[in-house]
């Protein structure tokens, strides 16, 4: 089935010859970063993670989202989700893909990753992480590929690929909450110490994941020609912009609970990301641009007119997108480690080598997903 | 497999196995280190002993840095010459910093501006060794937290998960940064998680751990906290004393008069 990702136009060619060279790019600062050691990144003794983990987070999300489309489809008979549910599979397969990738380039010592399966720790968050992660990649993998492969066929899928997908479902949330609790578990970091961060991580999650979702089913009616229909992305909106409400809903209940608590440590955190602490304040623009943009693009979401018009539609996903991506792939974890265990306020700034180690891993992540869709696409539209 | 490629791949390595075992007879050089089994008669009971340490404040003042400089060079920690990826066992940090919780309103301004001597706590409930996915990370049964430097896979969830800022990840390779090298302690390599030992290597020894041994002032004082009738119980028992964020609830080994 794979071979059919091997047909395609000029422009798709044109397209994976692109990711291929940021891939390049990638891999060329990986192999500094082997050889010097991550202090070529930004990170250091007080901030301890940087990039890599937050884009670990933002897409362990995005990953997760794919329920959106499993789960109406499924279990509510949602027959609107029919055309792209396999699309919503295969983005959480190269997802949680991407995922992987960045835990390993965060490593020190990427050569031992296998101890963590030769030394299993049930009490570390890591090691089921690492489980809940595998084992999403591969149930969405191989039920995504098998539907197709019925589909291809003309015959209905084997009865064990429902049982997988029905695994899938609960086990979405899982990744998302067991994600959620390698930082909520972690005493004197005030900003995740914080029971609302799994549920948070999940609302954020199914915002900006359906809203990626939209997109693409946009970019597919443009570049493939194939069209998931209005009816499925209306869908989808709605449920973004409700997720997109719950997660500024969380929000909300921090600032409340910090502030009218008015616990210093309980505060720092906020204040360093949206006010400035003590003369640092390199996340605050951003962390501003990325509130208001949100409750612009929910807002748009929830306006049944306004969401029906594509312009608007695709405005408000970019923007949920990237608002998102600002709050879980920066504030969250570089503004988890201010004020340091020593009350130090240190500043945070990726390196050249980090950004094009990180393009490198969303570019072998697309490549995968363009891969996997194509195939998809084509086996879709063979008639 | 061939049988007779078998008989001879099992042979082989005998043999080898035999020449090396002469070799570390004929050359003593070249033979697995000997341990002195009298360092293990005293053996403490296992569950029984928690190592712990009190730093007296009111002593340990000024400029003074003989148990850093000590510890440092025994241990063979480099010196980046830069905060970032700086590495450290001990050092000093400022009252605030290193009681954040502690009260400081109309506070007496010399305990205020006091170099307080900051060190891994050996928590005996660590959240460091918790958080470790592959046990790099161990409480003893000594209580002394420890790390297995080939263990380590270089994620830092222990240094994440750690309240006091106690542990230091190899950024780059530390060997060349080694100011002078000892050979008391083995150094460590590139990508992997380091910090205080309580000195784990000299207690074997029956030696106090170097900053307390080096310390002029003898504002260090270290033993068993389990033991009711130990110098450090007697000392924590007549003196008001502090432990760092107690509210967490990871019951620090070090303590501090202030």
């Amino acid at each position: 089935m794979i071979e059919k990702a091997l047909k395609g136009g000029r422009g798709y060619w044109t397209w994976v010859a692109c990711l291929l060279m940021v891939i390049g790019l990638g891999v060329t600062a990986f192999a500094r970063q082997m050889t010097i050691g991550l202090g070529v990144t930004g990170m250091g003794r007080d901030i301890s993670w940087g990039v890599y983990i937050a884009q670990f987070t933002f897409l362990v999300g995005v990953a997760a989202s794919a329920v959106m489309l499993v789960l109406p489809y499924y279990l509510h008979n949602q027959k609107a989700f029919s055309k792209i549910v396999i699309v919503g599979e295969f983005l959480a397969v190269s997802a949680a893909l991407m995922c992987m990738l960045f835990i390993l380039a965060d490593m020190g010592r990427p050569d031992r990753v296998l101890n963590v399966m030769l030394y299993p720790s049930p009490h570390s968050m890591v090691f089921w992480d690492v489980m809940v992660l595998n084992g999403y990649l591969l149930l969405n993998l191989i039920s995504g590929w098998a539907v197709l492969g019925a589909e291809r066929k003309g015959v209905a899928p084997a009865p064990w690929v429902k049982a997988l997908i029905y695994i899938s479902i609960p086990w979405a949330f899982s990744i998302h909450t067991v994600t959620a609790f390698l930082f909520a578990g972690l005493p004197g970091r005030h900003l995740w110490l914080t029971a609302v961060l799994a549920p948070r991580f999940l609302a954020s999650a199914f915002a900006a994941g359906t809203a990626i979702l939209i997109l693409l089913t946009f970019i597919l009616k443009k570049v493939a020609k194939f069209d998931a229909g209005q009816e499925p992305r209306l869908k989808l909106a709605v449920l973004s912009s409700y997720a997109g409400l719950a997660n500024l809903f969380f929000l909300g209940t921090e600032f409340f609970t910090a502030f009218y608590s008015n616990i210093p440590a309980h505060k720092h955190s906020l204040q360093y990301l949206f006010f400035g602490l003590e003369g640092h304040a390199p996340l605050v623009p951003f962390m501003w641009f990325s509130l208001i943009t949100g409750i612009i693009s929910v807002g748009v979401l929830l306006s049944p007119p306004l969401r029906r018009k594509n312009g608007a539609l695709i405005a408000a996903c970019i923007g949920i997108v990237v608002s998102i991506w600002i709050d879980k792939g920066m504030g969250l974890v570089f503004g988890g480690f201010v004020p340091t265990p020593l009350e130090a306020i240190v500043d945070y700034m990726p390196t050249a080598t980090e950004i094009s180690v990180t393009l490198g891993i969303w570019a072998i992540g697309l490549l995968v997903l363009t891969i996997l869709l194509k195939t998809a696409i084509a086996v879709k539209t063979q008639k | 497999m061939n049988q007779n490629r078998r008989e001879f791949l099992k042979k082989a390595g005998l043999g080898a196995l035999a020449g090396l075992g002469a070799a570390a007879g004929l050359f003593p050089a070249f033979a697995l280190e000997q341990t002195d089994m009298s360092n293990f008669s005293d053996k403490p009971v296992p569950g029984k002993v928690r190592w712990g340490m009190l730093i007296d404040t009111r002593k340990c003042l000024g400029n003074c840095k003989e148990c850093i400089v000590r510890c440092h060079h025994d241990h063979n920690v480099p010196d980046f010459g830069q905060s970032k990826s700086e590495v450290k066992w001990i050092w000093k940090s400022g009252y605030e910093n290193a009681f954040p919780t502690a009260s400081t309103q109309f506070q007496n301004p010399e305990v205020l501006e006091r170099q307080v001597l900051t060190l891994c706590n050996h928590c005996t409930e660590p959240p460091c060794t918790k958080a470790c996915p592959t046990e790099a990370t161990f409480k003893r049964w000594d209580g002394i937290v420890s790390i297995d430097y080939h263990r380590c896979i270089g994620c830092r969830f222990c240094m994440a998960a750690c309240p006091y800022g106690s542990r230091s990840f190899n950024w780059e390779d530390p060997r060349p940064h080694i100011r002078e090298l000892s050979n008391t302690y083995p150094t460590r390599m590139r990508g992997v998680v380091e910090k205080c030992n309580f000195c784990s290597e000299r207690l074997v020894k029956g030696e106090l751990p170097a900053c307390v041994d080096s310390c002029p002032e003898k504002a260090l004082a270290f033993g068993d906290l389990n033991d009711p009738n130990s110098e450090i119980r007697k000392l924590l028992a007549a003196n008001e004393t502090m432990q760092r964020k107690p509210e967490l609830g990871t019951l620090p080994s070090v303590f501090y008069i202030i």
